[in-house]
């Protein structure tokens, strides 16, 4: 409850700040205004950073043709329809709404301009003005669970999830595809905390697996609380969104890092001559979406290696994150072997593969 | 490793998940033995989170930072002091303004610390001890402040039934019309109530962001605040049960951690939902005996006081 009325009162502060800056603009010539909605602060070093480092890149190709405004800690609700229709009503031409939760009000708020190009992250419903777009996260696991099955000395990898939802279980199954195709032996264990973020948790989760035995802890959770846990008792770690090798240099082995730069800049171009559509994208290793941060110096030469071999394989398509034969907990095969997974069938995960300890929440 | 194993590493995340709670319980559990009742607990918190971190960070003194995060939450609830003592505001309202007041300034004042690494305080070592199977970690493995939380248990006992400053605030919080006329200054006792309130909160919240967690996230408290309030009625104003309750809480949330990864098949939204559960039931099973609740909360529990009246 405290959180919905402070997220308010920062959206209305934000908000009111965001249309100082766009009646500055006005007296500017013509530029585009570009308008980015956030869930998050942007200082939260994680998923609405990483959002905002693509508004900045933004600024930085097509500073002198474009402005940009960012509204953040926008509930995902009621409240985010207006902030997106008062950055409509304010001139901004294109706007980005950053969170699964703006779908519906994205679409709503289009409809009522259709002189105005909507973009909408992770989201399925487009529209004439309203594009998607979300970036194929799983594949950057397959990449980390390969390193993790090296890594690993105990074979126990402790895995903290956020919410049972397809992205994070599709997740957690190409990780441990790759993760057993390295190493047979090697198990995961889940821990879900219900929560994106919440640093004592999320530590508390770390520590919970790793005092079960794990020594490689993966997040899909945006506090770097884990990777601190994991540099304290010296084991290793995977980041989330974005760089964290800060929190603990010595544990952090990698992070997936959503890179949105390359698609913003995109997308503003495409406005700006005229050549934009209301696609969706749903871009991976190969697009420049998903990356991975540096690799911990630490990782074997040979290791390191693989690493690349394998991302170079996802992009020129010789590899797949769920490529048959995939079985199920039960030993059914699920994809068969010589098949990959359909994007239905991705984005409908709700089954563990074989080597995941526990069940799916339902 | 054996299940059993994991009895002395749950035991020890159970005192380190308890400590942010149990300091802020006591110096709620006191402002309301005076007759306040302070709802912005969680504000106080993030308030001495954020300063307790950013002065760490500045000076490099951990025992700077601790002392600041304690200074900084006194000074909020001095806020709170203010309006509902001297200017008679509902204290209700206003204890819910100071959570939001707190969330929103620890923020602001937080914008240049996000993302800043912290070294979190030593763990203590005692060679022999420490070492000991099952409980070594867990009683002489921690860092110096869960110590000092439980310290703070029998101080704060002593005080409010042993001593006769504790004597007159408990008077004070039980009737403060007849503590007034027998010459106690009502007001300046709850002042200094409400500040030592704040100041343990400002130490629980500082605990977070300087050793739990080492790192400073907005609102990073989640909720522990609220949780700490339930405490002090979950232990029918009893220090010693403040205690035990927060480590029945810390120990709730740890265990259900284990479970989950140990992948016994029980929900893991129900799991979350435990300490919360637990809390609610010892509340209802505790309000069956209406005497006892009366015998222990302070009559005057959330009553304005004005001198003059």
């Amino acid at each position: 409850m405290g959180k919905t009325v402070l997220g308010l009162a920062g959206a209305a502060i934000a908000l009111s700040v965001g249309m100082g800056a766009g009646m500055v603009s006005a007296f500017a010539q013509e530029k585009l205004k570009v308008g980015f909605v956030y869930v998050g602060p942007v200082s939260d070093h994680g998923y609405s950073y990483q959002h905002d480092q693509g508004r900045l890149a933004v600024e930085k190709a097509l500073g002198d043709k474009v402005t940009t405004t960012f509204v953040e800690n926008v509930p995902e609700g009621a409240d985010a329809e207006r902030v997106i229709e008062q950055l409509a009503a304010s001139g901004h031409k294109l706007i980005f709404t950053t969170s699964f939760g703006f779908m519906n009000p994205t679409l709503k708020v289009a409809k009522r301009h259709p002189d105005v190009k909507f973009e909408h992250a992770t989201g399925y419903k487009r529209a004439e003005n309203v594009a998607t777009y979300s970036g194929r996260f799983y594949e950057g696991r397959t990449v980390v669970g390969a390193i993790a099955g090296k890594m690993t000395k105990s074979n126990i990898i402790g895995y903290i999830g956020s919410y049972p939802i397809p992205e994070v279980v599709g997740g957690i199954n190409a990780f441990t595809i790759a993760l057993r195709e390295q190493n047979p032996k090697a198990e995961v264990r889940v821990v879900w905390v219900n929560s994106w973020y919440d640093p004592g948790k999320e530590a508390e989760a770390a520590k919970a697996l790793i005092d079960q035995g794990a020594d490689v802890i993966v997040q899909h959770t945006d506090s770097p609380a884990p990777i601190q846990t994991a540099q304290e008792r010296g084991l290793w770690s995977v980041g989330q969104s974005s760089d964290m090798t800060r929190f603990g240099p010595k544990s952090h082995l990698t992070a997936i890092v959503e890179d949105w730069n390359g698609y913003y800049v995109d997308r503003v171009k495409a406005v700006l001559d005229g050549s934009w559509k209301p696609i969706d994208t749903w871009g991976g290793i190969s697009t420049g979406m998903v990356e991975l941060a540096p690799y911990n110096p630490a990782i074997p030469a040979d290791v390191v290696k693989m690493a690349d071999q394998i991302k170079a394989d996802i992009v020129s398509g010789k590899r797949h994150s769920f490529q048959g034969p995939v079985k199920d907990q039960s030993g059914k095969v699920v994809i068969p072997e010589g098949k990959t997974a359909t994007d239905e069938q991705i984005l409908k995960m709700d089954w563990y593969v074989e080597g995941v300890q526990g069940k799916v929440p339902k | 490793m054996s299940d059993l194993a994991l009895i002395g590493p749950i035991l020890a995340a159970m005192f380190a998940a308890a400590t942010p709670l149990l300091f802020a319980a006591l110096g709620e559990l006191v402002v309301e033995k005076s007759g306040v009742l302070n709802l912005g607990v969680e504000g106080m918190m993030l308030v001495g989170a954020v300063c307790g971190f950013a002065v760490t960070i500045q000076t490099g003194s951990a025992v700077t930072g601790f002392i600041v995060a304690a200074v900084a939450g006194a000074a909020t609830a001095s806020l709170f002091a203010v309006l509902t003592l001297f200017l008679l505001a509902n204290q209700v309202a206003t204890g819910l303004a100071l959570t939001l007041f707190g969330v929103g300034l620890s923020a602001l004042i937080g914008q240049g610390f996000v993302g800043i690494p912290l070294e979190g305080l030593p763990k203590l070592n005692i060679p022999g001890l420490t070492d000991l199977p099952v409980v070594g970690q867990a009683l002489f493995g921690q860092d110096i402040m869960v110590y000092l939380a439980v310290a703070a248990v029998p101080l704060v006992h002593l005080f409010l039934y042993r001593t006769r400053a504790g004597l007159v605030l408990r008077a004070v919080g039980e009737n403060h019309t007849a503590a007034h006329a027998l010459g106690y200054k009502v007001l300046r006792i709850r002042f200094l109530a409400v500040l030592f309130g704040g100041a343990m909160a400002g130490l629980g919240g500082a605990f977070l962001s300087m050793d739990y967690t080492p790192m400073w996230a907005e609102n990073m408290t989640s909720g522990r605040g609220w949780i700490a309030l339930a405490l002090v009625v979950f232990a029918t104003w009893k220090p010693v049960r403040a205690m035990l309750g927060a480590w029945l809480f810390g120990g709730v949330t740890i265990l259900q951690l284990h479970v989950q990864g140990l992948g016994i098949d029980v929900p893991s939204q129900l799991l979350s939902m435990l300490p919360y559960l637990a809390t609610v039931l010892v509340l209802v099973l505790i309000s069956r005996d209406v005497a006892r609740i009366r015998l222990n909360a302070p009559a005057c529990l959330g009553k304005l006081f004005h001198p003059d009246a």
